[in-house]
């Protein structure tokens, strides 16, 4: 509870200041809140695990002198040439139209040196992202904006989404201001109009129609590509036996806390289940299915660090995705522009109009001088260096715990701080060896 | 089996051959060449991503994504067609001389489908510049969100024609049975006259176009407003 005693006050914890400022707004313009980022509103998150480190009975690996691997290959249950990454940590999906021509390249620029994938997003794929990418994902969505089989080819992966965490349920929109000629162009739109993508494919609807929409992309391709199905996080030990039924190579799955380019408010921080939650269900469809590690899971939505990424491996994730923290490698809400997103009405820190495209980081954005502000080979290396710094993080708990990979870290390793949290993440109550809800 | 006709056509029988084998021989295939497809028995995504100027004729009856991702060339189905036929034609020509299922043309980015008998539903769904010629009735919520090219139905168009419709062109010679959000009937001018009677015969078809009604976008909806909201 927030109180300034000295004057006697006290905020409602019900009607705070920002549900005060919400109502507000509602009544003053008779529209909806929609914003970018992902939900704000607390939810059990892996802050609430702990690792539990080697002791007595179990041996640690040394620190600087014994190896712990971070490679990952995926999409080896059907594909030809399945991805093998360096790290295990990717770039989400996020479109050109949300973000700038630098910005999707400066994600392709960061990812590629560090060995890892790059994920194109609603609008198509650009030449400037495919020619700095390694190892590019194409999404394949049902706007199909810019959608051609020639790109579908030269993708090194497809990811088939039907969902993302930030909306399970929802489609998209680009606001007008954010579609240029060019944004236009790549998706057949006259310049300057609001932009809906559908939330559901044009060409398919439900489990066994996507197995059949699978063979076609792979016969496209020639059995090559690896396909991924990436799910928002609602419902995911049906969604993750489905996709395996439907004969995806790998499974994305998204949490509430994942990021978007522009969402209802009232959607974002109430539809969808935590990442936490998200995890361990789809799992365990994997694993009663006996294709843990064959199909393999990303996980994404609130990757902040190291020990983030360690505990989605943990609890039996292959690899993971960041998308909003990646922003911010590249420079959003950075302070250095904190006049500018003043006024704009919001601060360093807090900044989520990414709808508005008025970014002063230049990120979010497709006015040509803002967008200039980012450059992209020095926006590539400082996401390089993060991505560095998470994989070295994940080694260092990896490590501690006694494993020669970052795929030998277990649930086993893991316990909770509090119930929710252990009931969510089916590990014990640190301290315990209860695991609420188990049977 | 595969074996080559006298006239230098391809012949593919997938009662012997599988669907992977046929692809990848279309995939290899160069301009010019010709392929027969006998007993396709319904199978799915057959003559997916054909990108060499060929003739295919396919004869039977195809499963869903009948020529999907289609690039060049032309395909022939002496047959019905199921879900997702064309689905994301790029150029080329695509003609089915049956019945085709829903979401016939879906997401077309260019090129010709002709359909001689009748679409189901979503028939036309997000299009992007194909041109779709039904000598039939299409079914409901066809040319949802479409955004450009060219739909003409000779017969009948189910409920909510055009929903959300965008800047593509809409001709029906029958009835509708109702308008989707923002799709109103428009005025033939000449040059809408002339457009459709060029679609009328790239299709192979006698239809006057005199006695068609074009339908298009009030642009109503093209910006997001509040007083909208009763049109979602």
């Amino acid at each position: 509870m927030t109180t300034i005693p000295e004057l006697g006050l006290r905020e409602s914890a019900t009607f705070d200041r920002a549900t005060i400022a919400d109502i507000q707004r509602a009544a003053a313009t008779g529209v909806y809140d929609i914003r970018g980022w992902g939900a704000k509103r607390h939810v059990p998150h892996f802050d609430d695990l702990l690792f539990l480190g080697a002791s007595m009975s179990r041996y640690p690996l040394e620190g600087y002198r014994e190896k712990c691997d971070t490679d990952v290959v995926l999409g080896d249950r059907y594909a030809a040439e399945p991805l093998h990454l360096r790290i295990p940590v990717t770039i989400a999906g996020m479109s050109f139209g949300a973000l700038s021509a630098n910005a999707k390249e400066a994600l392709g620029r960061g990812a590629s040196e560090v060995g890892t994938s790059t994920t194109t997003g609603d609008g198509g794929m650009t030449p400037e992202e495919r020619g700095q990418s390694k190892h590019l994902v194409y999404q394949y969505l049902p706007s199909r904006y810019g959608m051609n089989p020639d790109d579908l080819r030269q993708a090194d992966a497809i990811e088939i989404v039907l969902g993302q965490g930030a909306k399970p349920g929802g489609g998209g929109m680009l606001l007008g201001q954010k579609i240029t000629e060019r944004v236009a162009g790549m998706r057949t739109l006259p310049v300057g109009i609001d932009q809906r993508s559908a939330s559901r494919h044009p060409d398919w609807t439900g489990p066994d129609d996507l197995e059949i929409k699978i063979g076609e992309l792979r016969e496209l391709t020639d059995w090559k590509k690896p396909i991924y199905v990436k799910v928002g996080a609602s419902r995911p030990y049906y969604d993750t036996a489905l996709a395996v039924k439907s004969g995806a190579d790998v499974v994305v799955l998204d949490g509430m806390q994942g990021g978007t380019a522009a969402t209802q408010q009232v959607f974002i921080e109430n539809v969808g289940i935590p990442t936490l939650a998200a995890i361990p269900q789809a799992v365990q469809a994997l694993q009663e299915l006996g294709m843990h590690r064959k199909v393999q899971l990303i996980v994404s939505g609130g990757i902040r660090t190291g020990a983030d990424v360690a505990k989605a491996m943990a609890l039996g994730a292959d690899a993971v995705a960041i998308g909003t923290a990646a922003l911010i490698a590249l420079g959003d809400n950075d302070p250095r522009y904190s006049a500018e997103y003043a006024a704009l009405g919001s601060a360093a820190g807090f900044y989520d109009d990414f709808q508005d495209g008025r970014d002063p980081a230049g990120i979010t954005t497709q006015d040509p001088e803002l967008a200039a502000r980012l450059d992209p080979v020095e926006g590539g290396r400082r996401l390089a260096n993060y991505l560095r710094v998470l994989t070295m993080e994940a080694q260092t708990i990896a490590r501690a715990c006694g494993k020669s990979h970052l795929h030998n870290l277990e649930p086993e390793d893991l316990v909770a701080l509090t119930i929710e949290s252990a009931a969510m993440a089916r590990v014990p109550l640190a301290g315990t060896s209860w695991i609420p809800g188990a049977m | 089996m595969v074996t080559l006709t006298a006239d230098t056509s391809t012949v593919t029988d997938l009662s012997t051959s599988t669907v992977r084998e046929l692809n990848q021989s279309l995939h290899s295939a160069a301009d010019g060449q010709s392929w027969t497809i006998e007993n396709p028995g319904g199978k799915h995504s057959l003559a997916v991503g054909i990108d060499a100027d060929i003739t295919v004729t396919l004869n039977g009856h195809a499963g869903y994504y009948a020529a999907g991702m289609h690039q060049k060339g032309d395909v022939t189905i002496n047959g019905n067609a199921g879900v997702g036929l064309a689905e994301n034609i790029m150029s080329g020509r695509v003609h089915v001389k049956g019945d085709a299922s829903q979401s016939a043309a879906a997401t077309g980015h260019g090129g010709l489908v002709v359909i001689d008998g009748n679409a189901g539903a979503r028939c036309g769904i997000s299009m992007k510049g194909v041109d779709i010629v039904v000598g039939g009735n299409i079914g409901h919520m066809s040319a949802f969100m479409a955004q450009a090219g060219r739909l003409v139905v000779c017969g009948d168009a189910g409920e909510a024609l055009g929903d959300s419709i965008y800047e593509a062109r809409i001709y029906v010679k029958g009835t509708v049975a109702s308008l989707g959000a923002d799709c109103i009937e428009k005025p033939m001018k000449p040059e809408h006259l002339d457009e459709l009677a060029g679609l009328l015969a790239a299709a192979g078809r006698d239809d006057n176009p005199a006695d068609f009604t074009r339908y298009g976008s009030a642009r109503n909806l093209y910006h997001f407003h509040v007083g909208n909201s009763a049109s979602y």
